[in-house]
């Protein structure tokens, strides 16, 4: 019996709390927000909404085991299908990549995205939460911390490719001025490299200032397919690609220079949207930048960049709002926050808005039509990718 | 584009506890024994996708999604973790497949409760922390009043459940890969200790460690991977309400919805009639009986009778819970959902041993997510 | 954030108001204790530790030599083959200088800490450790050489710490 046929599928609304270190909503609340936002934005009810994807990570954070059931009646799911994907801190662009399955398999019309994350229900700091995601054998007994594996990350890249601390330190400076725009920001902020470079050493070479901080926040979006979109909207955002992709869990045996899991998720993603130079037919990226480093990680593995040259495109403006590549508009992890699943989303939302021109002042010049968001997770092993087009 | 197939299934067996192996090893044995199964694909090229299916409180880790690729096969590729139940990550499996850009992925789903010192104290942490929790008590009290209500709305008995206890017992005596086999008198169930008034210490099913891995193709690839692939004829998952104090407290709304979800993809409108066999989530005895009447395969407060006049013993018309259910084969945490499926699976292609049912052609899986949750899923499959 | 949303939910609290219990709050402390099953390879990893070796496993179809040991080669997806004690030097992949603890304070004398390739294993098999003896971390070098420093025999217990810490090779 047939039973599903393939749908093309459209954003046609988004919605997002604000992101602070602290935030008197419970976590059912704050999915609420953003989720009657979403559906407000899109001109539809709760009733509409025939699938929920919720994305969140770690369950240590807002301390509830199996949080996804917590969250669901905050985030439309009353008697819904209704499932929780979890790729840690890919889970955020990933949630969009489910998203796109129910609808795309056929199964569904319509799906309401959901990215949230209260960590400081993690009491007295998240930090404290970090450890448990280290291997119990080989790396906890001698209290590891989750910055040392991103300094470790940081400085290989860094001897690799012979790249200096000042030029890590522009993608934070751009990120937190460009976060200046967003309303919703934690930490915008107008900086310089001298900043950066004298600000407090926590793990060398990473320094605070080069570290986004921990936070709470919901994020999400509504999918639909096409015959569905085009009767609400005129202005439909097309997901063209998604893409997923996991490396091995013995990060201690990998050359962290590059991040081949990027690569291989923007790869799959690329070749559904039919993108073959990325840096030509990308007008825009929302790239996972938790540490400023990482974003010139993540443009070399999502080839937006070659390898060992995203400091140089950064130092040449090119990576700014009125360049050629703008990366990061919003003000991305470093300037908006972290609240680690919804971080991701609020970068699908930000896509959106651009692809909408709806941005505001955060508003990327020329048109662009072709945008992308890129998530990265677990133990220097996850990429999650979205390409969408309007 | 027509159903998707299973076309392959490993498993490790479910035993009380698994002191000698890790769960990397134990996922690396399940699927060892799927890929073989699937005509000997090798995960490096030929799986399109692979779904996990954990939650990380049951395994000790945050973010257990990092552990899971290298015993998978699935380094440099595309795997995802899907925190919910293992009939939640085979529909989602379908989905991928529906959208026309995977043709083979495999979902895997394991239980460990052994390696949990404290186990019953992770299930409290699922419960709402501000309403729930701070009233303490081990969490299965859920189960007690909802076991009270079901009995007092339905006209079920006490007796039935028993009934319900003394056939998966029995049943997995013929199960080799079950861990609790064993010949239950329904005296026994009565009198053994209350635990969570009514329920009794041996309606409650013992926490058991083992692994599934489950390969699902396309239709246009399944004959090649096996000559008896096993049709997903439909499927269905519903999220009910995490509060307990706005639920129904008497049917398993979840399964009703999630069940006809599936049976309309499927074309069935007369489950009762349609359905050779089933098997449901019986964490507690009532629940087999529960899941029974929402899933239609009787009327409401009928389960009980049916029960007891053999309707779903392996002889009679209806089988429930061929495999011993949870009862005979141990509670394995999220893998409960895969341990359904797998005994669909096996009594569909015939290879079910000395329990092997005659004639069926259509069974349904079903799982619920345990205590606290009102969540559930529900698959109907077919060899024809 | 759209131009044409002009409410921003979330209400900010400071953190010395939830310090200070000026706000309602619930705290609950879980009792989740694990006790994991080594399994076979991390097993063999832990008894070599105790016995001052550190043990790799190898896959015949690859070659590779494996270190943390693992019981199944994740590039072929077959078994190991055998389990081989390997030499306790290395070289320093990366490094780096910690003045942060596990809870986020600071602390004064910073931890080292690097990824080691192991001498005897395959190329860029590291395992994490710290490093030690050494007095200025600005001495540390990408592709330094060094050897791990053990606890005497009857102090250890079979875990990672059983090494101390990887101290500069003294060459000659």
């Amino acid at each position: 019996m047939e039973m599903f046929g393939k749908k093309r599928v459209a954003v046609i609304g988004a919605g997002m709390t604000l992101f602070r270190r602290n935030l008197k909503e419970t976590g059912k609340e704050l999915a609420w927000e953003a989720s009657s936002m979403a559906l407000d934005q899109a001109g539809l009810e709760l009733k509409d909404i025939q699938s929920v994807v919720m994305g969140t990570a770690p369950d240590a954070f807002d301390g509830v085991h199996m949080k996804g059931e917590y969250l669901a009646d905050g985030a439309g799911s009353w008697r819904k299908p209704y499932s929780r994907v979890f790729v840690g801190g890919g889970t955020g662009v990933f949630t969009i990549d489910a998203g796109w399955w129910h609808v795309a398999s056929g199964q569904f019309d319509t799906c309401l995205v959901v990215g949230e994350e209260k960590m400081s229900s993690c009491y007295p700091h998240p930090a404290y939460a970090f450890t448990t995601i280290f291997d119990p054998i080989y790396a906890r007994p001698l209290g590891v911390t989750l910055i040392w594996i991103f300094a470790l990350e940081m400085h290989r890249y860094m001897h690799v490719h012979g790249i200096k601390k000042e030029e890590i330190a522009r993608v934070s400076v751009k990120n937190k001025r460009n976060a200046l725009d967003h309303p919703c920001a934690q930490l915008g902020a107008n900086i310089t490299v001298e900043d950066v470079l004298n600000s407090e050493v926590m793990c060398w070479p990473v320094q605070r200032l080069d570290i986004s901080p921990t936070s709470d926040g919901a994020a999400a979006l509504i999918l639909a397919s096409e015959d569905v979109a085009k009767k609400l909207t005129d202005n439909p955002v097309w997901i063209d690609g998604v893409g997923w992709c996991i490396d091995s869990t013995f990060w201690t045996n990998r050359d962290l220079y590059f991040p081949q899991y990027v690569q291989g998720a923007a790869q799959m993603a690329y070749k559904m949207a039919g993108i073959k130079n990325p840096p030509k037919e990308i007008d825009v990226a929302e790239v996972y930048d938790p540490f400023d480093y990482k974003e010139l990680h993540h443009m070399e593995g999502l080839m937006l960049a070659r390898k060992g040259q995203a400091p140089k495109l950064t130092a040449e403006g090119v990576t700014q709002r009125d360049g050629d590549l703008p990366i990061n508009p919003s003000g991305g992890l470093l300037g908006v926050g972290n609240p680690i699943a919804a971080a991701g989303t609020m970068k699908c939302c930000e896509i959106f808005w651009q692809l909408r021109g709806e941005a505001g002042k955060r508003q990327v010049k020329g048109d662009p039509r072709t945008g992308l968001a890129q998530a990265w997770g677990d133990l220097m092993q996850y990429g999650s990718v979205v390409i969408m087009r309007s | 584009m027509r159903d998707a197939a299973i076309v392959g299934v490993g498993c490790t067996g479910f035993e009380s506890v698994t002191p000698d192996i890790s769960y990397k090893e134990m996922m690396f044995e399940a699927a060892t024994r799927a890929y073989q199964d699937a005509g000997n694909i090798s995960p490096r090229k030929d799986i399109d996708a692979f779904i996990s299916v954990a939650e990380d409180y049951w395994e000790g880790f945050s973010i257990f999604d990092e552990f899971v690729p290298d015993q998978l096969g699935a380094v440099l590729r595309h795997l995802f973790t899907v925190s919910g139940d293992s009939i939640i990550g085979l529909a989602t499996a379908n989905m991928l497949i529906k959208t026309g850009h995977f043709d083979v992925v495999a979902v895997e789903s394991h239980g460990k409760p052994s390696d949990i010192l404290t186990l019953y104290d992770v299930v409290s942490f699922a419960m709402d922390p501000i309403l729930n929790r701070p009233l303490g008590g081990h969490p299965f009290y859920v189960g007690g009043m909802e076991m009270n209500r079901f009995l007092c709305e339905t006209g079920n008995s006490k007796e039935q459940c028993a009934m319900v206890v003394a056939k998966n017992k029995g049943n997995a005596l013929a199960n080799p890969f079950a861990a609790y086999g064993a010949d239950t008198d329904v005296e026994d169930v009565l009198r053994s200790d209350p635990y969570f008034y009514p329920l009794n210490k041996l309606d409650i099913s013992q926490p058991s460690d083992g692994g599934v891995v489950i390969v699902l193709a396309s239709d246009e690839v399944a004959y090649k991977l096996n000559d008896n692939p096993i049709w997903l004829k439909g499927v269905g998952w519903i999220c009910d309400t995490p509060s307990l104090e706005t639920r129904c407290w008497s049917e398993a709304v979840y399964a009703r919805m999630a069940a006809d979800m599936a049976y309309k993809h499927a074309g069935i409108n007369t489950p009762s009639k349609e359905v050779d066999f089933a098997e449901v989530d019986d964490l507690f005895s009532y629940k087999e009986l529960q899941h029974m009447e929402a899933l239609r395969l009787c009327g409401k407060g009928q389960a009980g009778t049916l029960t007891e006049e053999g309707v779903t013993s392996l002889d009679g018309y209806l089988p429930v819970n061929p495999s011993g259910g949870m009862l005979g084969m141990g509670w394995p945490l999220e893998a409960s959902g895969m341990q359904r499926l797998l005994e669909v699976v096996l009594q569909l292609r015939g290879e079910a041993g000395s329990r092997q049912l005659s004639d069926v052609e259509v069974g349904v899986a079903q799982s619920w997510r345990g205590i606290p949750t009102a969540t559930g899923a529900v698959a109907v499959l077919s060899n024809c | 954030m759209s131009e044409k949303i002009k409410r921003f939910p979330g209400e900010q609290l400071k953190g010395a108001d939830i310090r200070e219990g000026r706000i309602p709050s619930v705290k609950h402390r879980p009792n989740v204790k694990y006790l994991w099953s080594t399994g076979v390879a991390m097993s063999r990893f832990l008894e070599g530790l105790k016995k001052g070796k550190i043990v790799a496993s190898a896959c015949r179809k690859c070659g590779r030599i494996m270190v943390p040991p693992r019981a199944f080669c994740e590039q072929c997806f077959k078994p190991a083959d055998e389990y081989v004690p390997i030499k306790d030097t290395g070289t320093i992949n990366t490094y780096s200088v910690s003045y942060v603890a596990g809870d986020a304070s600071r602390i004064k004398e910073p931890i080292l800490v690097a990824v080691i390739d192991i001498d005897g294993a395959s190329e860029g098999m590291g395992i994490l450790h710290l490093l030690g003896e050494i007095d200025d971390w600005k001495q540390i070098k990408f592709g330094m050489r060094v050897k791990a420093v053990w606890k005497r025999p009857e102090e250890r217990t079979g875990s990672i710490t059983d090494i101390k810490y990887f101290a500069p090779l003294k060459e000659g």
